[in-house]
């Protein structure tokens, strides 16, 4: 089982605001520097207004020919079916801001990923969704990608608010963010309803600015619902 | 840490409040919107019964699957028209205007933007769209976002973010003949990385940036975001006031624009502002640059030869290796004379007015190649008009262009936009991705829009300045 959340009855992309302190499981290492959100999943998948179904697309033109005929990766290999770690190399899931692409990750069923670095819009994406985007040296997620392909059905144990990758004997000293980690162990990444109790103070801040007509700037600035409102789901 | 930069400034003016996670609370000043990426937002909104709380600093258009052809609707495409009629119902419903097809002022978001004067100096503006960036031409903080984070801005006005380090990046001395911002910010990222801007935001400043208008400024800070840096921004400066005083947020209104000059003038970067880091690139030695590989930061000058995987740092070999594979160029080649089989000059990038001007001119009174698919996409359907009314539209189908409606069409491939099986393509758009431009086995060539219309008449890439004497500013 995948750690402290269950992605797989969230409402449309709507993750519940729970502590995400350690997710483990078993790994799938997908190799390969700058791999862009194109690649995650391809535009033509996008041409839809729900998340509803995006899993199976995930790499989708890594992993299919022009006849559907499936291709060599790690996504198609039954020996990685199941797993919801994802070791990935350096800058991963740059380009685009799509939130399609964790999406599709998290419903494939990817719990955290593990990498050398991330693209900054794609770590974020992440985040809103509980997903640890975790970084360690070239090196050692080398050295679990070497791993994770002899012993697949190793268990990789994330320990985000110790910032630990453990998996066998090999303890990975490993980094978190500071905000990423606080808002995932302290259970506070529903931003919306975090933002949406500070509603007289953003009131202010929009009035004090020299562009925003008075017009713009309800007398109840901020969420309708209630302040807990996020928590509910 | 970077003090008195126009980022520390414009951050300060909208930090609301600290969030328990470290990160600080910003308030939005405009938050444009399209149909790929925000359906789902307004989805998460209805579940959690919250309206948007600041419709009057929202605006919408449609232009990721919108059809450059035949716009009737329904559109043909059933998913287009599905999206196309959320997004309307989602705006309609919040009070949030949209520029729409039946407007006449539709057109890709980050174009449309600038253009109407909803993007000025001083504002935070977001979008769902990486290529916000753009909007930092004029001195405002802009950045892309996720779909979750679109929650966030249409339920309270707000965004939350870390503050990231500034780095200053100037560029001096004149451009060349035939040499582009396009060029330059090519140049930037195949210096800097693709992801030597991660935890930044750029600062473009110098001579050659300074003297660019506004249009080669947005397609600089448009891809700030291909660098990794998820924000870029020029000094706002006389050549943007110029620009803001035409738009129709201040054309009928003189007095709302020197009420906002103040402000405008006072965000900018002061003299002795401190930098997280300074990076300095000699303008006058950059030469017309192009892709040869698949990321935007594979680029070379159009006289220099591709580069020999070994001969690259350890961690760029990997994906060079592939990058050549896929693009079938050798080391040692230079990228003139690589057969093309599409031309498209559109995108976020490369559709504005100047750059249908300066393509037109090189294009005037010569053809596109027999074997070349050519197009035209104008960034907006004000930019359509006014090259209309220029005549430009004549010129490029004269010469053998398709000349199509607004969107951001084969930048992307999600409309029928798109390359077939494994044609090359010389793009004035921003990504080179595999699969980009809707072909897993497409080869796309990133390049100036003079480039562009260089290799469409010639059939391969082709340095634009041996065609002709061009003169671009």
């Amino acid at each position: 089982m995948s750690g402290d959340v269950d992605h797989s009855g969230f409402a449309d992309g709507d993750a519940p605001a729970e502590k995400v302190t350690d997710v483990s499981g078993t790994g799938i290492p997908v190799r390969g520097n700058d791999i862009d959100t194109d690649q995650i999943i391809p535009a033509r998948f996008m041409k839809v207004v729900t998340f509803d179904g995006l899993g199976q697309f995930s790499f989708f033109d890594q992993r299919f020919d022009d006849a559907d005929n499936e291709k060599d990766h790690p996504f198609n290999e039954k020996r990685y079916q199941g797993a919801n770690v994802l070791v990935v190399n350096a800058n991963f899931g740059c380009g685009s801001s799509r939130e399609h692409a964790p999406q599709a990750l998290m419903r494939w069923g990817i719990d955290a990923v593990v990498g050398e670095s991330f693209a900054e819009i794609f770590a974020g994406n992440c985040l809103a969704l509980g997903i640890p985007t975790v970084t360690a040296s070239a090196a050692e997620i080398e050295a679990l990608q070497d791993h994770v392909e002899t012993t697949p059905d190793t268990t990789i144990d994330i320990d985000v608010e110790s910032e630990t990758i453990t998996y066998g004997d090999t303890v990975v000293d490993a980094e978190v963010s500071e905000a990423q980690r606080k808002a995932l162990v302290e259970g506070v990444w529903d931003t919306t309803a975090l933002m949406g109790a500070n509603e007289a103070a953003v009131a202010e801040t929009a009035r004090s600015l020299p562009y925003i007509p008075a017009s713009d700037v309800p007398d109840e600035a901020g969420a309708d619902g209630p302040a807990d409102g996020a928590g509910d789901d | 840490m970077s003090s008195g930069t126009l980022y520390d400034k414009v951050w300060d003016r909208h930090r609301v409040a600290s969030l328990p996670t470290g990160q600080d609370q910003l308030f939005v000043g405009l938050h444009l919107v399209h149909e790929v990426t925000s359906p789902q937002a307004f989805g998460m909104l209805r579940e959690r019964d919250q309206t948007v709380a600041f419709p009057e600093r929202t605006h919408a258009t449609v232009d990721h699957i919108v059809p450059t052809g035949n716009r009737d609707r329904p559109y043909r495409d059933d998913a287009a028209e599905e999206m196309m009629a959320e997004l309307e119902a989602n705006v309609r419903g919040s009070g949030i205007d949209f520029s729409d097809p039946d407007s006449g002022n539709q057109g890709i978001v980050h174009v449309i933007g600038p253009e109407q004067g909803l993007t000025q100096p001083g504002m935070t503006i977001v979008c769902g769209d990486s290529h916000t960036s753009t909007h930092g031409a004029f001195g405002a903080l802009a950045f892309g976002i996720g779909t979750s984070q679109i929650r966030d801005v249409l339920a309270t006005g707000c965004i939350a973010m870390g503050k990231q380090r500034v780095r200053k990046i100037e560029v001096t001395g004149e451009l060349g003949e035939g040499v582009t911002a396009k060029d330059v910010i090519l140049t930037i990222i195949r210096e800097l990385g693709t992801d030597g801007g991660v935890g930044y935001v750029y600062e473009y400043a110098g001579e050659a940036i300074e003297s660019l208008g506004m249009e080669g400024r947005m397609s600089i800070c448009n891809m700030s975001i291909e660098g990794g840096a998820r924000a870029g921004y020029v000094n706002p400066d006389e050549t943007t006031y110029e620009w803001l005083r035409k738009t129709d947020a201040f054309a009928d209104d003189p007095e709302a624009f020197e009420e906002l000059k103040p402000y405008w003038e006072s965000v900018a970067s002061d003299d002795d502002a401190t930098y997280d880091d300074v990076v300095v690139i000699d303008g006058s030695a950059i030469e017309p640059t192009v892709t040869w590989g698949t990321t935007p930061g594979q680029g070379i000058g159009i006289s220099e030869p591709i580069p020999e995987p070994e001969d690259l740092p350890a961690d760029k070999r990997d994906t060079a290796r592939r990058a050549q594979k896929h693009m079938r160029v050798e080391p040692g080649e230079t990228m003139e004379g690589y057969e093309i089989d599409v031309a498209f000059l559109g995108s976020c990038t490369n559709a504005r007015l100047k750059d249908l001007r300066e393509a037109a001119a090189f294009v005037k009174g010569r053809a596109v190649d027999d074997d070349v698919r050519a197009m035209v996409v104008p960034g907006s359907q004000r930019v359509q008009r006014a090259a209309e009314a220029e005549g430009l539209d004549e010129v490029f189908i004269e010469a053998g262009f398709d000349w199509r409606e607004p969107g951001c069409s084969m930048c992307l491939g999600m409309n029928d936009d798109q390359l077939e099986g494994d044609e090359a393509s010389a793009s004035s758009s921003n990504r080179n991705f595999v699969g980009r431009q809707g072909s897993k086995d497409g080869r796309t060539v990133l390049m100036s829009p003079i480039m562009v219309a260089a290799a469409a008449v010639t059939g391969e890439v082709t340095d634009v300045r041996e065609l002709t004497e061009v003169t671009v500013a």
